[in-house]
């Protein structure tokens, strides 16, 4: 009596899959076709992903709302900077940005993860803006509110190989191929022991203590990992913009993720990846016909909180397949069946 | 026989009150024991304080003569002391088979796992079937957790407790709020987990004749303190147990 247990797990349907490789088709082939401001927007559309599947891996999986992660964003981005005016190496940009990061996470996580709630939401809060003033005030290092300017887009250097990245079609290739490994990377750890872990402790705490689990210890890795894919996403930056400035460690910024989120869906995975192309194309487009493009923007977000909790993805789901029916049905003959089955005993 | 637990002097107050009073309490390994007395008697407060949910202002607790006073949950479930809750608490959106998946893989050190696929973990998978298998839930096991009737519900709270294989596991008011049906079957189930003696149950309940009839050994509690403890026969015919207690209801 083996149940199929995939169908819980989130494989693919056939129709998803097409439309899975007929979107990385267009991806790949977007230089050839589109301008540079198409791809300049998806670059940026690909960084807010990678930002936005951190972001949720806390909120989403974990359960816990933190508004502190521009801040982790904008060490990676300053790291990275600092790093790329000194060596001009992108891998070695990128990688420390990305530890930077994850050691800031890490600790002001390990001060952070033994409140939950709101008293979490406000340490994060205030952690953020902490960075944030650093970025603001420490001049000799960060340059103030000039920021970092000149920063150039070093060339990749892999062994045996080192690749320019002058052009704007070489830099979007690789923010694309990092955000698919990211992307892969993060899709395997929500289906993994340490995925279904977290995802307990957001369903219940003291369950999942009284489960033989470490609630602190489990916080504190999924906030290092949300800094991580925070950092790595802010590292991303410079390249493109050739500067850093402190407005990207605000905690307004903080928003941008949770709004991505928010559109797209916090219980699904691909949510923060579509809320983020959303969010990017609803800019893009009401900005063109009004200047109060954040009036609409607000309104569009009440809209699909208050009317479809789940957001986009759920929505596109539930329109697609009839299988919410079908599972309705199969669970009261389950239980049909569990009844009948206990009576007997 | 030696002790599986042994608490000393416990006591815990909230304010003014006086939860657990100094309480001096051994159990044995295998008997079924159950802790009874009025609302507010300290019940929940005591497997609190012994389980981890709580730390006691005062006195300690032995487990298999380890003290384990101080240790937060997951500890004392590694070590062996696991409990479920009096008001229901399971992991609502996670599927029937993943709220027991996770105790195992706790209990096998592998939640920390970030790259291994969850369906890869057979060994986990099959002792997770197997426990489905006595709750009679196994048809269930893909559905999320938070659809299940209250009283399937109940039972895989149950399963929770046990899927760590704790060597003694409380019950806290397992059958609340289900029919007798429901509570038969529940009952049924720990005398059947009871009898295979890899787990000692205690359990808080307060239907007298599931009590009477389930348990080997009775603790009654009042105010915070042990007021008398013994076999069934022993409690039933204790006077004082009578005018606290039982009286109350079987008039």
């Amino acid at each position: 009596m083996r149940v199929n247990r995939s169908a819980f797990q989130g494989r693919l349907t056939s129709p998803a899959a097409w439309a899975l490789c007929a979107l990385l088709l267009f991806l790949f082939l977007q230089p050839a076709f589109a301008g540079r401001y198409s791809l300049y927007l998806t670059i940026h559309i690909l960084i807010l992903s990678i930002f936005a599947l951190g972001f949720n891996l806390l909120f989403g999986y974990t359960g816990l709302l933190s508004f502190g992660q521009a801040g982790f964003f904008a060490v990676g981005a300053y790291v990275c900077a600092k790093i790329l005016i000194a060596v001009p190496s992108l891998l070695l940009g990128l990688v420390g940005g990305v530890l930077g990061a994850g050691i800031v996470a890490a600790f002001l996580g390990f001060l952070s993860v033994r409140h939950t709630r709101v008293y979490f939401s406000m340490l994060t809060l205030a952690f953020g803006m902490m960075i944030y003033s650093i970025a603001w005030k420490w001049r000799d290092v960060t340059g103030g509110d000039d920021g970092l300017v000149g920063i150039p887009r070093a060339p990749l250097e892999l062994p045996g190989l080192s690749l320019s990245l002058a052009t704007m079609e070489r830099y979007y290739y690789v923010v694309l191929v990092v955000s698919l490994l990211a992307i892969w990377g993060m899709h395997r750890l929500v289906r993994s022991p340490l995925g279904l872990t977290l995802q307990a402790l957001r369903d219940s705490e003291t369950r999942a203590a009284f489960a033989g689990v470490s609630v602190r210890a489990y916080r504190l890795i999924a906030f290092t990992i949300a800094g991580l894919y925070a950092g790595l996403a802010g590292a991303l930056l410079p390249p493109l913009e050739n500067t850093v400035t402190p407005p990207i460690a605000h905690w307004s910024y903080s928003a941008e993720p949770v709004l991505a989120t928010l559109v797209g869906g916090i219980h699904t995975f691909g949510g923060p990846i579509v809320g983020s192309f959303l969010l990017y194309m609803i800019k893009d487009i009401i900005v063109r016909f009004t200047q109060y493009w954040l009036i609409w923007l607000g309104a569009i977000v009440v809209v699909l909180v208050l009317g479809f909790r789940g957001g986009v993805v759920s929505i596109i789901e539930q329109a697609l397949q009839p299988r919410l029916a079908r599972r309705v049905e199969r669970k009261a003959g389950t239980e049909r069946k569990a009844a009948a089955g206990r009576k007997t005993k | 026989m030696s002790e599986l637990l042994r608490v000393e002097g416990l006591r815990k107050s909230f304010g003014q009150l006086a939860a657990v009073d100094g309480i001096t309490l051994t159990l044995d390994p295998g008997r079924l024991t159950a802790i009874i007395g009025p609302n507010g008697a300290g019940k929940t407060t005591l497997i609190n304080l012994v389980t981890g949910g709580l730390l006691p202002d005062g006195g300690r607790v032995y487990f298999k003569g380890h003290e384990v006073t101080a240790l937060p949950p997951h500890q004392r479930v590694r070590k062996g002391i696991s409990r479920s809750f009096q008001l229901m608490t399971i992991f609502p959106r996670l599927t029937v088979g993943q709220n027991l998946l996770l105790p195992v893989l706790a209990r096998l050190g592998r939640t920390h796992r970030p790259f291994s696929a969850l369906e890869r973990e057979e060994e986990a998978w099959a002792e997770s079937d197997r426990i489905l298998e006595d709750l009679g839930l196994l048809d269930a096991r893909d559905e999320p957790a938070g659809a299940l009737s209250h009283g399937d519900q109940r039972l895989l709270e149950l399963g929770i407790a046990i899927a760590p294989r704790p060597e003694l596991c409380f019950l806290d008011e397992p059958s609340a709020g289900l029919t007798p049906v429901e509570r038969a079957t529940v009952m049924e189930l720990v005398r059947r987990l009871s009898e295979r003696g890899r787990t000692t149950f205690v359990i808080v309940e307060h239907d007298m004749d599931v009590v009477f009839s389930l348990a080997d050994w009775i603790v009654v509690m009042n105010r915070g303190q042990v007021l008398a403890e013994g076999p069934p026969a022993e409690i039933r015919e204790n006077r004082e147990v009578r005018t606290v207690y039982l009286g109350e209801e079987f008039e």
